[in-house]
C-alpha cells in the first residue's frame, strides 16, 4: 500500500469538563479501508467532526498529505479533499430533485455556476459521474422514488465528485439490507483500489469482517488498538475496544408456562402464506428476517399498527384484534418500537417522564400526576438497568444511545404485560449496552411472553430461546437455541432469495 | 475577553449539576434574563415616566393585556400539541358579535347570549381540530383558512354593520334588544382591591383562566400527555396516546378560551364593533411565543404567556406615558417579540446541544 495519507498527532478535544479525545495519534494509509470501532461514548463521532471540519481540535494536529489540515468549516474540509458521508442518509440527498440535481448539487451551489440552469449538461455530467461510479440509475429520475440503498449511494457519489483523497463513513450499512449492503463494499472496494483512504466506523462486526483492511478500536478518547496484516484479530479489535472479550452469550432455556399468544392462519398480506405460532410465558423468541421479510409487519399487526390480511390471533385464549396501540395496551400487548428517536424518544421529556408515559393513569388521581410516585418509579428502573444518569430528572437528550434505549425499554418493563413485543431493541447501542439489555430482557421474561425482532442473527442468538426466521411475510423456519447450525439458519434467512446466497456470508460470523 | 469567556463556562461546569457545553452565566441569563428585563423595564419607567409606578397605572396595564392573555392562553394550548391557531382573532370579534346579535337583535337574555359564545368557540375549535387531524390540512393553513371565514361570516347577519342598542336592522327596523347590565358588568365591573374600584373583573377571568390553564398543563396527566405529542407525536401515539382526541381538544380550548376574550371585549366596548379586535391575534400570539423565554422553559407553557402578555403590557403603557405615538406600538411589540425569539431559540438551543 501508499504511504500515510492522513496524520494525527496527539489530538485533543474537550466539552466543557468532559475531556472527549486525549491525545490521540492515528495514521490513515492511502488505498486502504480502516474501520474504527468504539463504544458508545468513545469518541468516534467526535474524531469523525473534528475531520469533517464540525470541531475544531484543542491541541494536537492534523496533516493530510504532507501539509497542515486544519479545517473550520466543512466545506473547507471538502475541498481539503476529506469527504464524509453522515449515517442519516438523509442528510446526504435531497428527495424532491432528480438525481442529476443531487449529484451535482454542490456545482450548483458554487459561485461560478452562473444563474440559469443548464439542463442538458447538467445530466450528460450527471451521466458520467453516476457511470464512473458503477451506478447504474435513470439521472432523471426523482430520489423519492428511490429505495434507501440508491440514496446512500448517491450520497457517496455526490461525495465522490469532490475527488476526495479521505472518505468517511458513518455506520453506512445502518439502514441497508443484505444485498444492498454488498453494492456499497464493492463501490468502497473500488474507491480504495483508486488510492482514497476510506475511515469507516461500524458496529457491525459482518461489516467489518467483509470489508476492513485494518481495524482501530478507540476507548474512552485513545486508540485501545490497532490491528493490520493478512488475518485481522476481530476478537482482539472488540477486546481492545471493550477492554474484556467477547463471550458467548449462554442461553439456558426454561420451562415455558402457560399459553400467552396463539397465532393460526395468518396472513400479513393477502397474497403471503398463512403461518402458525404459538408462545408461552417465560419464553423469549427473536424473530429474524432481511429487509422486507414481514418482520415489522408482523410486530405491527401484533400491536394494532396494521391489520392482517387473515386468520386469527387468541392472547390468552381470547380473541385478540386490536384496532391501536390503546387498545393493545388495554390487553397486556407491549411494543417498543424500532428507530427510537422517531419512535420512542420524547426529547422534550427528563428520564422520569419518558418512563412514565404510557401509564400515566397509574401515577395520577383525578388525572393530577403524584410526582413522588412517578420518580420513585423511575429511580427503580434507573437501578434495575443500570442506566448511566445523573438523576431521574436528567433530560433525555444528555444521555448516550445506548442509556436512552435502555430508558425505552424501562417504560415497557415499568408495567406488568402479557405480552411484550419489542422491535430492533439493539439498534443503534453500543456492545456493552446490549449485553446489559439482553440479560435485561431474559431476567425479567418471567411470567410474560416475548418477542424480539432483530435483523442481526447474533443478536437473535444472544437473547432468544427459540429464533423464527421469516421471508416473504411468512415464517420460513424455526430453531430452537441450542447447539444451532448457523448455516441452516442462514439458509432459512436467505432462502427464498438465491441470489443473496454470496452476501449470506455476512451475517455468518457468530 | 475570550478569556473571561472561558473562565466562566469552566466555573459553571464544576456547579452540582454540570451541563455539557453550557456556562453557569448563561444558564443563569437563560433561566432569569426575562423576568430581570421585566423589573428592569417596571423599574426604568417608573423613574421616567410621571405617574407610571401606582396602583391606577398597573390595573390600567391588566386591563389592556387581560383580554389578549386569554387568547394567548388558547394560543398556548395549541403550542404545546405542536400545533398552531391562527383563527384566534377571528373567533373573539365574532364571539363579540355574536352577543351583540343574540341580546340587541334576537332580544335573548345574557346568559343565553353567553352560551351560545361558549358553544361557537367549542364548535369552531371542532371544525379546526378535524380539519388537521382528519383531512390532514398544516395546522396553519387549517386555521388561516377559518379566519379567513370568519371575518365574512361575521359580517353577513347585519350587512356588514356593527351592532349597537337601537341600531337600524337590514329590514328597515330599529333593533329592540338591550344589552343586560350583568353582561356588561362582566367587562366593566371594578372589583375593590387595596383601593375602592381598582380591579376590571377581565383582569380576574385572566388570573382565574391562567391558574386553570397552568394547573391543566403542568399538573394534570393530560397536560403532560399534550407536551408529549408536541415533542414527538410518534411516540406519544405508540404509548397508546390518542393524539387525535388530544389535538382536537387543544383547538376547542384554544376557541373557547377566544370566544370568551370576545365577550369580555363586547362587554367592554358595550356593542359589537367590526373594527375592534384587528390586533388580538398579533397580539396573543406575541405573548405566547415570548412566553417560551421565560424561566428557560424553551417551550410553550402557562406562566410563560401570562408574563409575556404582562411584559407587553407594561412596555406600551409606559411608552405611550412618555409620550411615544400610537402608531409605533406595533414596531416597538414586534421587536420584543424578535428578541424573544432569539432569546428562545438560540440560547436555549446552545443548552440543550452539546451530547
Amino acid at each position: 500500500m501508499n504511504g500515510t495519507l492522513c496524520d494525527l498527532r496527539g489530538v485533543d478535544k474537550s466539552f466543557g469538563d468532559n475531556r472527549v479525545l486525549k491525545q490521540l495519534n492515528l495514521s490513515l494509509p492511502a488505498g486502504s479501508v480502516t474501520v474504527l470501532m468504539g463504544a458508545n461514548g468513545a469518541g468516534k463521532s467526535t474524531l469523525v467532526k473534528i475531520l469533517s471540519g464540525v470541531h475544531a481540535l484543542d491541541a494536537g494536529s492534523i496533516t493530510l498529505l504532507g501539509k497542515d489540515f486544519r479545517p473550520s468549516t466543512p466545506s473547507e474540509a471538502i475541498r481539503a479533499g476529506v469527504v464524509t458521508v453522515h449515517q442519516n442518509i438523509n442528510d446526504g440527498v435531497i428527495p424532491d430533485l432528480d438525481v442529476a440535481s443531487n449529484l451535482l448539487i454542490d456545482q450548483l451551489a458554487e459561485p461560478g455556476y452562473g444563474f440559469f440552469l443548464k439542463r442538458r449538461q447538467n445530466y450528460a455530467d450527471a451521466e458520467r459521474i453516476a457511470s464512473q461510479m458503477g451506478l447504474a440509475l435513470n439521472v432523471r429520475q426523482s430520489v423519492a422514488e428511490l429505495g434507501v440503498a440508491d440514496r446512500q449511494l448517491i450520497a457517496i457519489a455526490r461525495a465522490m465528485a469532490h475527488d476526495p483523497q479521505l472518505l468517511i463513513l458513518d455506520e453506512p450499512t445502518s439502514s441497508l439490507s443484505a444485498s444492498e449492503a454488498e453494492r456499497l463494499f464493492l463501490l468502497i472496494e473500488r474507491l480504495s483500489a483508486k488510492g482514497v483512504a476510506v475511515l469507516y466506523i461500524s458496529h457491525r462486526m459482518s461489516d467489518i469482517r467483509r470489508i476492513a483492511n485494518r481495524i482501530v478500536s478507540m476507548r474512552d478518547g485513545e486508540i485501545s488498538g490497532v490491528f493490520e496484516g493478512e488475518e485481522l484479530d476481530y476478537e482482539g479489535a472488540v477486546n481492545a475496544m471493550l477492554g474484556h472479550r467477547m463471550t458467548d452469550a449462554d442461553i439456558s432455556i426454561g420451562a415455558p408456562g402457560r399459553r400467552v399468544l396463539e397465532i393460526t392462519d395468518l396472513r400479513l398480506l393477502s397474497g403471503s402464506k398463512p403461518f402458525d405460532f404459538n408462545l408461552s410465558e417465560n419464553e423469549v423468541v427473536a424473530v429474524t428476517g432481511l429487509l422486507g421479510s414481514g418482520k415489522s409487519a408482523f410486530a405491527q399487526s401484533l400491536f394494532g399498527l396494521g391489520r392482517p390480511a387473515g386468520g386469527q390471533i387468541r392472547i390468552d385464549g381470547k380473541d385478540y384484534a386490536p384496532a391501536n396501540p390503546k387498545a393493545a395496551i388495554a390487553r397486556g400487548v407491549f411494543m417498543s418500537a424500532k428507530d427510537r428517536a422517531n419512535n420512542a424518544v420524547v426529547a422534550d421529556f427528563d428520564i422520569t417522564r419518558n418512563i412514565t408515559l404510557p401509564f400515566l393513569a397509574r401515577y395520577s388521581n383525578l388525572s393530577f400526576i403524584k410526582r413522588s410516585d412517578e420518580r420513585s418509579t423511575a429511580n427503580e428502573m434507573i437501578e434495575a438497568l443500570s442506566i448511566v444518569c445523573q438523576g431521574e430528572t436528567d433530560s433525555i437528550g444528555t444521555l448516550s444511545g445506548g442509556n436512552q434505549q435502555k430508558v425505552m425499554l424501562a417504560r415497557w418493563l415499568a408495567e406488568q404485560c402479557r405480552l411484550l413485543l419489542l422491535d430492533e431493541p439493539f439498534q443503534g447501542v453500543d456492545i456493552r449496552a446490549r449485553r446489559d439489555i439482553g440479560r435485561k430482557i431474559r431476567e425479567t421474561a418471567k411470567n410474560r411472553a416475548t418477542l424480539v425482532f432483530v435483523s442481526e442473527l447474533d443478536e437473535a442468538l444472544e437473547v432468544a430461546d427459540r429464533i423464527i426466521v421469516m421471508t416473504e411475510h411468512s415464517v420460513a423456519a424455526e430453531f430452537r437455541n441450542e447447539n444451532v447450525d448457523l448455516n441452516e439458519i442462514l439458509t432459512a434467512v436467505t432462502g427464498a432469495m438465491p441470489s443473496d446466497a454470496g452476501s449470506a456470508a455476512r451475517t455468518a460470523h457468530a | 475577553m475570550s478569556m473571561n469567556q472561558t473562565e466562566t463556562s469552566s466555573a459553571g461546569s464544576r456547579a452540582p449539576k454540570p451541563q455539557p457545553g453550557s456556562g453557569g452565566l448563561i444558564d443563569i441569563a437563560i433561566r432569569y434574563g426575562f423576568l430581570a428585563l421585566l423589573v428592569g423595564l417596571v423599574i426604568f419607567f417608573s423613574v421616567f415616566a410621571n405617574g407610571f409606578a401606582g396602583p391606577r397605572s398597573a390595573v390600567f396595564i391588566f386591563q389592556s393585556v387581560a383580554i389578549t392573555g386569554i387568547l394567548a392562553l388558547g394560543v398556548t394550548c395549541t403550542l404545546v400539541v405542536g400545533g398552531f391557531d391562527l383563527s384566534i382573532g377571528s373567533v373573539a370579534t365574532s364571539s363579540m358579535m355574536l352577543a351583540a346579535y343574540m341580546m340587541v337583535v334576537l332580544e335573548q337574555p345574557a346568559f343565553v347570549a353567553i352560551i351560545a359564545c361558549l358553544a361557537m368557540g367549542a364548535f369552531i375549535g371542532l371544525i379546526n381540530g378535524l380539519l388537521i387531524v382528519k383531512t390532514k390540512v398544516p395546522d396553519l393553513l387549517a386555521t388561516l383558512g377559518m379566519m379567513f371565514l370568519l371575518v365574512g361570516l361575521q359580517r353577513i347577519p347585519t350587512e356588514g354593520r356593527s351592532i349597537a342598542m337601537g341600531m337600524t336592522l337590514p329590514d328597515g327596523s330599529t333593533a329592540e334588544g338591550t344589552f343586560s347590565p350583568l353582561f356588561l358588568q362582566l367587562g366593566r365591573h371594578r372589583f375593590d382591591f387595596m383601593l375602592e374600584n381598582l380591579l376590571p373583573a377581565p383582569v380576574i377571568f385572566l388570573v382565574v383562566i391562567g391558574i386553570l390553564v397552568w394547573v391543566f398543563l403542568e399538573l394534570t396527566r393530560h397536560g403532560r400527555l399534550m407536551y408529549a405529542i408536541g415533542s414527538n407525536e410518534r411516540a406519544a401515539s405508540l404509548t397508546g396516546t390518542n393524539v387525535n382526541n388530544y389535538k382536537i381538544l387543544a383547538y376547542m380550548i384554544s376557541g373557547v378560551l377566544a370566544s370568551i376574550g370576545g365577550m369580555l371585549l363586547a362587554a367592554r366596548l358595550g356593542r359589537g364593533d367590526i373594527a375592534s379586535g384587528t390586533n388580538l391575534l398579533l397580539d396573543a400570539v406575541a405573548a405566547a411565543l415570548i412566553g417560551f423565554a421565560v424561566l428557560g422553559a424553551a417551550k410553550p407553557n402557562a406562566f410563560g404567556t401570562a408574563m409575556g402578555a404582562l411584559f407587553v403590557g407594561i412596555l406600551l403603557q409606559g411608552l405611550t406615558m412618555m409620550n411615544a405615538p400610537y402608531y409605533t406600538q406595533d414596531f416597538i411589540k414586534g421587536l420584543v417579540l424578535v428578541i424573544a425569539l432569539v432569546f428562545t431559540f438560540s440560547l436555549s438551543a446552545r443548552k440543550a446541544g452539546g451530547h
